[in-house]
C-alpha cells in the first residue's frame, strides 16, 4: 500500500458519503416521485444538490473500481465503511441531529472493524502478493518461493 | 406473512449485491491494476477496457437490480428494518461470496472486520 493507493480508498469513502448526502438534501428539496409521474425524476436531477450528488457519486464508483482492481473485495468493503462514520459525525456537528448511544456503539463497531483489516495485506497471493503486486497486475510468480518471499515483503500488521 | 415479504426482499436485495460486488471485483481484477493501466493507454484506454469487460456489465446490471429492488422494497416494506439488514448481511455475504468464487484468503482479522463493520452497519442504521 502506498499514499497513492490510500489517497483512492479515501475517495471511495469521502464521495460515497457526500454523494449520499447530496443526493438525500436534494431529493427531500423536490419531494416525492410517485410512480404515476416519473417525468419528476427530470426536475429532480435539475436540482443542483441532486445533480453534485450524482456526479459524487460518480466519482465513488470510479475510485471504487480503481481500488478493486489492486485490492481483495473483502479488504476495500470494511476499508471503506468509515463513510457511514463520517455521515453520523456529519449529522451530529454539521446538522447538530441527535445521535443516539445504539448509533454512538456502532460508529466504534465499524472503526473497530477497519482497524482489523488496516493492519493486514491488502491482496490475496494467487501467486502474488504484496510488494511484488505493486509493479505487475497480471499473475507472474506462481512459485510457491517467489510467493513466499513477496509475502515477507508484504507490509504485514499484528498476526492474529 | 408481511415478514416473510419482507426478508425474502432483503434477501433478494443481498443476493443481487453481493453478485454485483464479486462480479465487478473480478472484473477490475481482470482489467489489471488501473493506476499502472493508466501510464501505459491513458484514461480512455482504461475506460474502453473495463467497459468492454463482459464481468463488469453483468456487475453493473446486478448492482442496477440489487437498487431497484431496494427501492421496491422500500416502498412498502419497514424502512428501519429493510436498509440496515441488507446493509450489513451485504457486507457477510462478500465475504463468503470473496472467499468462495474469488478465492479470497478471508482469515480470522477479515471475518472479525466483516462482523464488526455489519453489526456497526445495522446499529447505526437501525
Amino acid at each position: 500500500m502506498n499514499f497513492r493507493k490510500y489517497l483512492v480508498l479515501a475517495g471511495v469513502t469521502v464521495f460515497a458519503a457526500a454523494g449520499d448526502s447530496m443526493l438525500s438534501h436534494g431529493m427531500k428539496q423536490t419531494g416525492s416521485i410517485s410512480p404515476n409521474h416519473l417525468q419528476g425524476v427530470i426536475f429532480a436531477i435539475l436540482n443542483p444538490w441532486v445533480a453534485i450528488g450524482i456526479l459524487l457519486l460518480l466519482a465513488f464508483f470510479a475510485t471504487y473500481m480503481t481500488a478493486l482492481s489492486w485490492a481483495d473485495l473483502t479488504y476495500v468493503l470494511p476499508a471503506t465503511s468509515l463513510g457511514y462514520v463520517i455521515l453520523a459525525l456529519v449529522a451530529k456537528f454539521v446538522l447538530h441531529e441527535q445521535v443516539s448511544p445504539m448509533r454512538w456503539l456502532g460508529i466504534a463497531l465499524i472503526s473497530g472493524g477497519v482497524g482489523f483489516i488496516a493492519g493486514g495485506p491488502e491482496l490475496t497471493e494467487h501467486g502474488q502478493d504484496g510488494e511484488l503486486d505493486e509493479h505487475c497486475a497480471i499473475p507472474t510468480a506462481k512459485s510457491p518461493l517467489l510467493a513466499k518471499d513477496a509475502r515477507n515483503g508484504a507490509p504485514t500488521g499484528v498476526e492474529l | 406473512m408481511k415478514a416473510v415479504y419482507t426478508w425474502g426482499a432483503i434477501l433478494v436485495i443481498v443476493l443481487a449485491s453481493v453478485v454485483g460486488d464479486v462480479l465487478l471485483a473480478r472484473a477490475m481484477k481482470q482489467v489489471g491494476d488501473v493506476g499502472e493501466l493508466r501510464r501505459r493507454v491513458g484514461v480512455f484506454g482504461v475506460m474502453g477496457r473495463t467497459l468492454g469487460n463482459s464481468n463488469f456489465l453483468f456487475g453493473v446490471a446486478a448492482m442496477a437490480a440489487a437498487f431497484f429492488s431496494l427501492l421496491f422494497a422500500l416502498s412498502w416494506g419497514d424502512v428501519s428494518l429493510v436498509a440496515p439488514a441488507a446493509a450489513s448481511l451485504t457486507f457477510i455475504g462478500n465475504a463468503v461470496a470473496a472467499k468462495i468464487f474469488l478465492h479470497e484468503r478471508v482469515d480470522r482479522r477479515r471475518w472479525i472486520a466483516a462482523s464488526l463493520v455489519a453489526a456497526g452497519v445495522a446499529l447505526l442504521a437501525g
